[in-house]
């Protein structure tokens, strides 16, 4: 029995197109996923554009204008599914960091003529306007995390990824833990797995790149960092970082501004 | 009586030598990372000459001791449980055949035939280390269940115990009656001896296999002064102990004390993070992940690690039984040292103190205990109502 292979479209909003390049970059996987799902709409990698409506709708970016905020209800209404992928689409990335700021004065220093400029006040996840069916994270993704999503998706199983913190992940793999050890600040306990615990196996305490685990206690944890003489400014920088508008983060960074 | 033996420490590599010339892989501490691992060692050239480990809660640090001793740090952060039960293991793998499919046999880890498994040699397990194996060969290799992954990796160990003669800063053997001091479960074990005598180890073997082992290593009859200078150390570092758990009635306390209001203060602090799980030598929760291949024709189960901090180990259909972290706590600290008691007619610690060194905010389950005495011992807070589980099951 030959079953119909899903549509897949790929859509950008505001981002760097990290995500979308691991998925790129997954090159031996993605012949094999360019078999099994068809793709209908990658500006990014093809010059086909098929129209919708699509089976799978995957969103890379956050919504930072009002343009973006019809294309996103757009999009809604064309995916059956709607996957959104990466910091910016799940917690309004980096350029989150706006959101503490005014965004006409950086219109008015970058720009010669800020008239033009059309742009919300905040850079906001993609679940903050329309619902999300599935939100995978990190900064970049994981493109294996991807891969796995769609590949569960085809085969109509649950997807295996783990919302815990990376200190399992770390574990996992037989690190000795460096905050511990070498009293290197570390985001891990309250950060989600996926990336495999990158950074600390190179020494460098996590960054949160995949945004807050499941039960995220950040704030025994900065009380931590401050016993081992962080400053409160420092504490604060790390979480406002690729998943600052995370709520959880967003919420501690604030608490250690005070 | 056991003959105590005496090996002169630059006899050591011998020892090394004839355990691969018997077909060993030889596992020991190794310097790594800042860190004293457990890792593939070749010589006694590889072990942590000279270095020590100052552990306390949260903080750990490798030291020069200022001395040749091979064995004179505690503990590494990770168990032996790494080999005997690893982290991941593939249980098969499966092909789609029309409506149904086929386990290919032979395809995981519980089918290696157990000739194919690396012959590990330990060297340097801990008497603590060794009980947590007698514990985990409770649980792995009972009258009920058979781990084949775990039993077919046990049964090919041959163990180098090293009695501690040093006390670390976070150890309570004492308290669990685990160490310093390893009395069984080893094939051979070790004391050593640094003193105007010169630098030896007094052995004991343990089984068969060890006695064979000194066989080939050059060794002499431990003079009793010798055997009494190993006694003393290890008599000094039980002394030097300065973590203790009162065990008397633990698991009566902690079942009195299931709606202790101290879990909500440990709650405050506890990161759920899982690391005292994973260090620790006894825990032994697994979850399995079900993978395929993009066109749904190969499947795999994996089993992995798991702990029951993560908010998966109780999502079941219908909810969460335990999505707030005080209960998360209270089932790791209420399993460890109460119902596994019912279960395995043994404590789950063995007083290693890991959990206490590599929890990133210090937890110590000493001290946890201590406070949950305090607050509970009347029962004053027992059927504490605003705490009731079905209200978690809501919550989620
Ligand atoms: S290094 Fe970071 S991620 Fe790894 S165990 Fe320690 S705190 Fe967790
Ligand atoms: S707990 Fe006891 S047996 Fe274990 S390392 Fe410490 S002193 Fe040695
Ligand atoms: S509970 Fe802690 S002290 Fe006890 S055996 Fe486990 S890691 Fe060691
Ligand atoms: S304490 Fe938790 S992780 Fe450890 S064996 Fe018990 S339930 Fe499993
Ligand atoms: S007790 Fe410590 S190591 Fe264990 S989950 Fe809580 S914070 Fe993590």
């Amino acid at each position: 029995m030959k079953i119909k292979k899903p549509k897949v479209a790929v859509f950008k909003l505001a981002s760097c197109d990290g995500c979308q390049l691991a998925l790129l970059d997954a090159e031996d996987e993605l012949l094999a996923v360019a078999g099994a799902v068809d793709i209908a709409y990658f500006p990014e990698a093809s010059r086909r554009m098929l129209k919708g409506p699509y089976d799978v709708g995957i969103v890379e970016g956050s919504i930072t204008t009002p343009d973006a905020h019809e294309y996103i209800r757009e999009i809604r209404k064309m995916s059956q599914i709607l996957i959104v992928i990466g910091a910016c689409a799940t917690a309004g990335g980096i350029q989150a960091l706006r959101n503490w700021k005014d965004v006409k004065e950086f219109t008015s220093i970058v720009y010669a003529t800020p008239e033009y400029i059309s742009t919300l006040e905040r850079s906001m996840p993609v679940s903050s306007f329309v619902h999300v069916d599935f939100e995978l994270r990190g900064c970049p993704i994981n493109k294996y995390q991807l891969i796995e999503v769609i590949n569960a998706l085809l085969n109509k199983r649950k997807p295996n990824i783990s919302t815990h913190s990376v200190c399992i992940e770390c574990k996992l793999k037989g690190n000795t833990c460096i905050t511990v050890a070498h009293g290197i600040p570390c985001l891990g306990p309250v950060t989600q797995a996926g990336c495999g615990a990158i950074c600390p196996s190179y020494k460098r305490g996590c960054y949160g790149c995949f945004g807050p685990m499941d039960s995220p206690n950040t704030v025994s944890l900065s009380k931590h960092f401050a016993e081992s003489g962080q400053s409160k400014y420092d504490t604060m920088l790390m979480f406002r970082g690729f998943n600052a508008y995370a709520e959880v983060f967003r919420k501690e960074s604030d608490a250690q501004e005070k | 009586m056991k003959s105590h033996l005496k090996i002169e420490s630059r006899q050591l590599n011998i020892l090394f030598d004839s355990l691969k010339d018997l077909g060993y892989t030889i596992v020991g501490p190794t310097v790594r990372e800042g860190s004293i691992v457990y890792d593939n060692i070749d010589s006694a050239s590889g072990l942590p000459v000279g270095w020590t480990d100052e552990q306390s809660a949260a903080a750990y640090k490798l030291k020069r001791r200022g001395d040749n001793s091979y064995f004179g740090y505690n503990l590494s952060p990770y168990s032996w449980k790494r080999f005997l039960f690893p982290p991941r293991v593939k249980l098969f793998s499966a092909a789609k055949k029309g409506k149904s499919f086929k386990i290919n046999s032979d395809s995981g880890n519980a089918s290696v035939p157990i000739m194919s498994l690396p012959n590990y040699a330990f060297i340097g397990v801990r008497p603590c280390e060794i009980q947590a194996i007698k514990i985990q060969d409770k649980v792995f290799n009972n009258w009920q269940y058979i781990d084949t992954v775990y039993k077919n990796r046990k049964e090919k160990v041959f163990i180098v115990a090293v009695n501690c003669t040093q006390a670390g800063g976070t150890c309570f053997c004492v308290s669990m009656n685990s160490g310093p001091k390893a009395d069984n479960g080893f094939d051979i074990a070790l004391t050593e001896v640094i003193d105007k005598g010169g630098h030896y180890f007094i052995v004991e073997a343990g089984s068969e296999k060890g006695n064979e082992l000194m066989s080939k290593i050059p060794h002499t009859v431990a003079g009793q002064s010798e055997i009494e200078n190993a006694n003393r150390l290890v008599q000094t570092t039980a002394r030097q102990m300065n973590k203790s758990m009162d065990t008397k009635d633990i698991k009566e306390l902690l079942y009195a004390n299931l709606e202790s209001r101290h879990w909500d203060d440990v709650a405050t602090r506890c990161l759920t993070c899982a690391n005292c799980t994973m260090v620790c030598p006894t825990c032994f929760c697994t979850t399995v992940e079900d993978v395929t291949d993009l066109t749904g024709e190969n499947a795999e189960r994996w089993k992995r690690w798991d702990s029951c901090f993560t908010m998966d180990f109780a999502r079941v259909f219908g909810g969460n039984f335990r999505s707030s972290s005080r209960a998360r706590y209270r089932q790791w600290m209420t399993h460890k040292l109460a119902s596994w008691i019912d279960q395995f007619g043994t404590s789950g610690c063995v007083g290693c103190g890991r959990c206490i060194t590599w929890c990133p905010v210090g937890i110590d389950i000493t001290e946890e205990i201590e406070k949950i005495k305090e607050k509970g011992g009347k029962g004053e807070y027992f059927n504490h109502k605003d705490t009731k589980v079905t209200k978690e099951i809501k919550k989620d």
